[in-house]
């Protein structure tokens, strides 16, 4: 069984690697590329701690293949800060200190970006749901859901809505 | 996981070869949110895997004048993105959009849950209460068109044949005053198997009788059941006190369930009349107002 040869996009940079049929995108990204800020949580689809942005969607990585990522546009946790500028839902976490352990953070951050690429103007309701996908068992969800709107609100205002 | 070959063919028939022609066990990839998992366990041990995501048509919506044509391997997150078909068949994308979190909806389509071949899979009693086609191709460039109800013969097992794999649903749009719901029953708000799936799709005349009817069950019995007498219960009335416990008791009468961790037996039976009824009122409203 020889190695697969992938082409891909990953956050925003071209990247190509070699990988066997069975190895799982998030096998990749830990294993074979060193972007280990994606986190093997259950390994079932329940926990979203390894929450990755395919062509726009969110994706549990340990459902994908890493074969699958070919000539598709992948963003990982490493790839939501703008170098050392934090994205709007990175800070507010830090400011509502919506993490304790932070294994499911990378997860619940990606996921969170993803809902504020498509709407500045979540509701609460919203955000519980889009984010019912991402497990913690440290915080609760409080901490969590505020931050995600109070970046809304800082984006809103900086897209002068 | 264990090791396994994968081919990610660019035509139907090039699909249809590699399948036919694996030596063991060969398993189509849409999502994956089944299959991985399954993988993973250990529940399957495919030889090989054939993503067929990369064949075109097979994600995509595209309306015909009577139907809708949907690529087998859509995702839940274009289904529901859909306004056509979300005003059509509401019921239908109510049932897709329960299926996990926003993260499987970016992945999870139509024929892996119902090639999956779970009872409870939720987006399966709406679908076939729109009397859904599948297409189904095969060796030798055989294409035929099944009824979404013939595909499951019992839980993880189905109709297909060696090589065979689904490419579209074919889903007839409404008529005047046709519509549809879909509810499930579960302990919590989210991310759940449901203890009881209902489907109902209703046509009604200008005066609000039933004129046409398909109840669905499902998580009742090894494959969702369409429930016949439910719908004569329908046909011909409007929905009364009498109409509901006709209903009803139909669709009690119409389960096999099993005990789990979910439910019991006599949960699931009692559950299933009272979801029939629920649905069935959600069903007539809106194809009232239509
Ligand atoms: C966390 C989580 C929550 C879930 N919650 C729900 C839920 O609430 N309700 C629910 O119904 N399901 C749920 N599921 C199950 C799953 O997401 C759905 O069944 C989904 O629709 C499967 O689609 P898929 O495209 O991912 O299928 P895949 O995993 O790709 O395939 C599933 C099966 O169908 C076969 N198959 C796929 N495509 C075809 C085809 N074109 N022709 C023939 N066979 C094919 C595969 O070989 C495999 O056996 C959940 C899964 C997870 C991981």
């Amino acid at each position: 069984m020889s190695k697969h040869h992938v082409t891909t996009t990953i956050n925003g940079e071209p990247m190509e690697y070699l990988c066997e049929a069975q190895q799982t995108m998030l096998d990749v990204l830990r294993d074979e590329l060193g972007l280990t800020g994606s986190k093997e949580g259950c390994s079932s689809g329940d926990c979203g701690a390894c929450t990755i942005i395919v062509d726009g969607n969110i994706t549990c990585s340990c459902l994908m293949l890493g074969v699958e990522a070919e000539g598709r546009k992948i963003e990982t946790i490493e790839g939501i800060a703008q170098g050392d500028r934090l994205h709007p839902v990175q800070q507010k976490f830090l400011e509502h200190a919506a993490l304790q352990c932070g294994f499911c953070t990378p997860g619940f951050i990606v996921a969170a970006k993803a809902l504020l690429d498509t709407t500045l103007n979540p509701t609460e309701e919203e955000a519980r749901y889009w984010l019912a996908g991402n497990l913690c068992r440290c915080t609760g969800y409080d901490k969590i859901i505020r931050a995600v709107l109070d970046a809304a609100a800082v984006m809103r205002a900086e897209a002068g809505r | 996981m264990p090791r396994v070959n994968f081919a990610a063919p660019a035509t139907v028939d090039e699909a249809v070869a590699v399948l036919a022609g694996s030596s063991g066990l060969a398993k189509v990839l849409s999502g994956g949110t089944d299959l991985l998992v399954q993988l993973r366990s250990g529940r399957t041990r495919p030889e090989l895997i054939v993503d067929t995501k990369r064949i075109p048509g097979l994600i995509g919506i595209r309306e015909e004048a009577d139907k809708f044509v949907i690529g087998a391997a859509t995702p839940g997150v274009m289904l529901s993105a859909n306004h056509a078909l979300d005003h059509a068949w509401p019921g239908i994308i109510e049932g897709v959009d329960l299926i996990g979190s926003q993260q499987i909806q970016g992945r999870a389509s139509l024929a892996g849950n119902l090639c999956n071949a779970s009872p409870a899979a939720d987006s399966v009693p709406a679908v076939i209460a729109a009397r859904t086609t599948c297409v189904v191709a095969g060796p030798g460039g055989s294409r035929r068109t099944v009824p979404a109800e013939q595909i499951c013969t019992g839980p993880g097992r189905t109709s297909l044949g060696k090589g065979e794999f689904l490419i579209e649903f074919h889903i007839p749009k409404p008529r005047p005053h046709q519509c549809d719901a879909y509810l499930r029953f579960i302990p919590r708000t989210e991310m759940d198997i449901a203890v009881v799936g209902c489907g109902v799709n209703v046509t009604l005349d200008a005066g609000g009788t039933c004129t046409d009817a398909r109840v669905v069950l499902g998580a009742v019995a090894p494959t969702a059941v369409i429930v016949d007498e439910a719908a004569q219960a329908l046909i011909g009335h409007k929905l009364d006190a009498d109409t509901l416990a006709r209903l009803d008791a139909a669709a009690q009468r119409a389960t096999k369930p099993i005990t789990d961790k979910r439910g019991t037996i006599e949960y699931r039976t009692k559950v299933a009349g009272v979801l029939a009824r629920r649905v069935a009122a959600i069903a007539f409203e809106r194809a009232a107002a239509r």
